[in-house]
């Protein structure tokens, strides 16, 4: 009961965010709100019995994310969104329509928290029952990350490599320009 | 009536808030503005990874004595993953923002237009 009455509290101050984060100009704040909302969603992370996801969420998500778009608003020296007229008709009715496919789609979702869901029924009981006589890991997350599926982690970290490299090609050689910018003036 | 509203209502917030972070990038001009909304289409989807990986009084799966009921670490795996994953394109469009920055001296995608057609 307790569960459910954080769910939902959790739930409605992410729709706030989200709503606000939609109708405010000012950038900053909406990189902070960004944050908030990452957070809150970390808390719910908890609260659905998935505890390192919401550590990394907080960490990376709140945190490292947030952070890079700050570090964005400081070198592009922008503050306030732009306020145009936007044609806001046709993403409206695209949304609308997504959204109704959505929910027509959750239908066929077993109810929230049902133990008989085929997602619990397959895969699940095998990583549990035996994870710990294969890895020796209790926590049965690390050992599917770390052991059951280590070449998804590899490939992640190429992702991570891969990352890097297209962001320094992008802004690395910034302060170069700028620097012969200066020469030549 | 009430029992598909408490079954679901997870999912559907969970809908909700992936589409207003769809609104964000479609109807928005400003270039950080989308990428803040793409991050949030982004957490909704680990929210409704997430909701599906639930089990009713379960706990987190770290086996433990004295408990048989556990959450389905499956999606949990997948989702750290993606959630690193998904800072990695964030700093990559936020490169690009600022290299879009620098050589049209504007973030807004209408202005961005404007100056290609008048080349």
């Amino acid at each position: 009961m307790i569960d459910t009455l954080i769910d939902i509290t959790l739930l409605a101050f992410l729709t706030i965010t989200a709503i606000a984060i939609i109708r405010i100009n000012n950038l900053f704040v909406i990189i902070m709100l960004f944050g908030i909302f990452s957070l809150h969603s970390a808390g719910l992370f908890v609260v659905m019995d998935a505890a390192d996801v919401a550590f990394t969420e907080a960490a990376v998500g709140a945190g490292i994310a947030t952070v890079l778009m700050l570090g964005t608003l400081a070198l592009t020296r922008e503050h306030e969104e732009k306020k145009v007229a936007h044609r806001t008709r046709l993403p409206l009715l695209v949304v609308l329509i997504t959204t109704i496919a959505l929910v027509y789609g959750t239908y066929d979702i077993p109810s929230f928290g049902d133990p008989a869901a085929p997602a619990q029924q397959h895969v699940k009981p095998r990583y549990i029952d035996h994870s710990i006589e294969e890895t020796g890991v209790a926590n049965t997350v690390t050992a599917v990350l770390a052991s059951y599926r280590g070449y998804d982690t590899l490939g992640e970290v190429t992702v991570i490599f891969t990352a890097g490299i297209g962001v320094m090609l992008l802004i690395g050689g910034r302060l170069l320009r700028r620097n012969r910018r200066e020469d030549d003036e | 009536m009430i029992d598909i509203i408490l079954d679901h209502y997870n999912y559907w917030i969970v809908i909700f808030l992936m589409m207003s972070g769809f609104y964000t990038v479609i109807s928005q001009g400003n270039l950080i503005k989308k990428i803040a909304g793409i991050n949030i289409f982004q957490t909704s989807v680990f929210l409704l990874y997430i909701s599906i990986g639930y089990v009713d009084d379960g706990t987190p799966p770290i086996i433990a004595e004295g408990y048989t009921t556990y959450a389905n670490p499956l999606p949990h795996v997948l989702i750290l993953t993606a959630i690193v994953v998904g800072v990695s394109t964030t700093a990559l469009g936020l490169a690009l923002v600022i290299r879009i920055k620098e050589a049209y001296s504007t973030i807004e995608e209408d202005e961005i237009h404007d100056k290609d057609k008048s080349l």
